[in-house]
């Protein structure tokens, strides 16, 4: 970075303060909340009671006003004493008043910078800027969160904390095209995930609660009485099923329209950045050589279709569960399978995922899995079985329907769970492929792996298998060979990082 | 290659640690035991109850303290070479665990009063991954000193960011 660059940036090294206007933001998002919680009880009071409206109003108001006041006077005196700069060396942030916190992270070690902005912060044309590192070490804080700054100096600060080599001339003149845009077909796989049946239960819970509080739940029952007298219990349950669904799905379309919005995956430099979303704007850059593979996730219903999700395994990123929509580690969501391959192989500049010969684990490993699934719908079936035996009958007939019903998925999903485990090498990457039902292909950057965890359960080792987890610095800490045959898995990890594990090997007697 | 197995590491943990162990399990089982013991002499109303309790802490707690010390010190395993740590736990569930010198970022020593009493000393090294550091425990103290001073040397010689 050369100095003229640095001043254009702003980054002179001075002490900075957040933008003021954080104060006027935190004030309405307090407002917000006052009104929306304080609402329903308020309305809940007047209908319930005969209270005058007059004390009840002025309380509520007053209580807004003291959370609202109080919220603005703490946020005024966070932004007061808090500062932060950008030196040659360090971003700092300090916070000085009472209580003396200063956290430092040297700049060479910042590897993501991640931009959101929530409507409410768009208006004012503010952003709220996450600076992270890859570390790990304890004692050590990870990562600045500047709350908020002005957008354009949020995007300043990107450019200069992660653009370390001098700007190249040609790169401005022709921006790269990006490696992947929104294609709007891919909204048929919103729906089919675990999204819709959960924002479906969501939605009735919310109905619950609002008539509950509005005093309106017991008309509102005598009106679904009314509307649909003449169905069977059954036929309640499926029209109440069929309503949640449909409030599910489009749901599901609405949170993917939310979160995909304007997608797009670039390449500027050294750095991938994702940058999507409609209402919240999220701008999630990542460091190239921060890169330590890919994990091409087929969630069940997207697999049935055909699709994938391509997430990123890389130093420095936040660990989060699989499910969660708004996960940072996700370069594209589910788009077909080809689409979700090219995307991979662009982000790597390798193909390992196409090229890979994955070997398969032994059939033990498939005997276990069957063993499992069996044991686990037997467990079900022995607890009714006998609660049957003590209480009631009715339980007895619930045993042998479970038994009847429950067998055959589990079943499936322990073959495929076996279909599924797979490993190999290709060219710099090593790929290892799991997963029951949803699916799991994973590979990583033979470089990346920091170390071998082998485990082995007493029922594996009558089985002749271990399950061999490769350690990395990225994302969950480490990637897992499942149920692999002991010699084979061995030498495997021995082949993919030479001279690791080979010192510690000896020939089977 | 031909049909390969992973070998031992080459160290067993300190012969003093199956006592450090037996002691530190048989007080977690005595000192509830004595416990419920005064309690049972106090409260006379609850005293069966109390006894029964005192018995279960024991019956279970002494045998566990007996057995497992030994079985630890028999697969509690640990070499350190110049590329690598290499340990080896468990016995239901066995753990190798392999990190290579150059991907080593602390290296941490713990005495707790009872290991200070019986000289001895855990090692903990770190690597940038999640999934966890390596343990090694019952070290005698003093090789547990020159170990640290030998990795912390070699970790520091490897600079850059270990991931």
């Amino acid at each position: 970075m050369t100095v003229a660059a640095e001043k254009a940036g702003g980054m002179t090294g001075e002490w900075r303060r957040l933008h003021r206007r954080t104060v006027a933001v935190t004030a309405l998002t307090l407002a917000g909340l006052s009104v929306s919680i304080g609402a329903p009880i308020v309305l809940g009071m007047l209908r319930d009671d005969d209270r005058a409206a007059g004390p009840v109003l002025l309380v509520a108001v007053g209580a807004a006003i003291l959370l609202t006041g109080g919220g603005m006077l703490v946020d005024r005196l966070r932004w007061r004493h808090t500062s932060y700069r950008v030196t040659a060396e360090r971003v700092e942030l300090r916070f000085a008043w009472v209580l003396h916190t200063q956290r430092s992270i040297p700049r060479e070690r910042v590897r993501t910078v991640d931009l959101t902005a929530n409507p409410l912060l768009r208006a004012f044309g503010l952003a709220k800027v996450k600076i992270g590192t890859g570390q790990r070490v304890t004692g050590q804080h990870s990562h600045v969160t500047l709350d908020p700054v002005d957008r354009a100096h949020a995007e300043e600060l990107r450019r200069v904390l992660l653009d370390r080599a001098p700007a190249a001339p040609a790169r401005a003149a022709r921006p790269d095209p990006p490696l992947a845009e929104l294609d709007w077909q891919w909204l048929r796989y919103a729906p089919i995930s675990v999204t819709t049946p959960i924002l479906g239960a969501a939605a009735f819970g919310a109905v619950m609660q609002a008539s509950d509080w509005l005093g309106l739940q017991g008309e509102m029952f005598e009106t679904v009485r009314d509307l649909f007298g003449g169905l069977s219990v059954l036929g309640l349950i499926g029209l109440l099923v069929a309503a949640g669904l449909v409030v599910g799905f489009v749901g599901s379309l609405g949170l993917f329209v939310e979160m995909w919005w304007r997608y797009r995956l670039t390449r500027e430099g050294g750095t991938l950045r994702v940058h999507r979303g409609l209402l919240t704007t999220r701008s999630l850059s990542l460091e190239q050589r921060r890169l330590r593979g890919v994990d091409v996730f087929e969630a069940l219903g997207s697999r049935l279709l055909g699709a994938a999700r391509v997430d990123v395994v890389a130093t420095g990123l936040q660990v989060r569960s699989d499910n969660e929509r708004s996960d940072p580690k996700t370069l594209l969501p589910a788009a077909p399978l080809a689409v979700a391959h090219r995307v991979a192989v662009d982000v790597l500049g390798a193909s390992p995922l196409s090229d890979v010969d994955i070997r398969r684990h032994p059939r033990a490993a498939r005997t276990r899995r069957v063993r499992w699934a069996l044991l686990a719908v037997f467990g079900v079936v022995a607890v009714l079985a006998v609660l049957g035996s003590l209480l009631t009958t009715v339980l007895v007939h619930l045993a042998w329907i479970a038994a009847v019903v429950a067998t055959p998925p589990a079943l499936a999903l322990a073959l495929d769970d076996y279909r599924n485990l797979g490993h190999g090498l290709s060219g710099d990457y090593l790929v290892t492929r799991y997963g029951a039902g949803s699916r799991h292909t994973v590979a990583l950057l033979r470089s990346g792996v920091i170390g071998w965890t082998v485990r082995r359960s007493l029922f594996q080792r009558r089985a002749g298998l271990v399950t061999i987890a490769a350690t990395t610095a990225a994302n969950n800490g480490e990637y897992v060979i499942r149920d692999v045959g002991e010699s084979e898995g061995l030498s495997f990890a021995a082949e993919a990082v030479p001279d690791l594990l080979t010192p510690f090997l000896e020939p089977r007697p | 290659m031909d049909e390969v197995r992973l070998r031992p590491p080459r160290n067993r943990v300190e012969r003093r640690a199956v006592s450090y162990w037996l002691t530190n399990e048989g007080l977690s089982a005595i000192v509830p035991a004595a416990v419920l013991a005064v309690l049972a002499a106090i409260i006379t109303p609850a005293r069966p109850w109390l006894l029964l309790a005192m018995g279960v802490v024991l019956v279970i707690g002494i045998p566990y303290a007996v057995v497992v010390p030994l079985w630890r010190y028999r697969v509690h395993r640990w070499e350190v070479t110049d590329d690598a740590v290499y340990t080896r736990t468990g016995w239901l569930w066995q753990e190798w665990r392999i990190a290579p010198m150059s991907r080593i970022q602390t290296v941490d020593t713990a005495r707790g009063p009872l290991e200070q009493l019986f000289r001895l000393s855990s090692v903990t090294v770190t690597t940038a991954s999640a999934a966890g550091p390596l343990k090694i425990q019952g070290l005698d103290h003093e090789l547990a000193a020159g170990l640290v001073a030998r990795l912390t040397e070699t970790a520091q010689a490897n600079r850059g960011d270990a991931t």
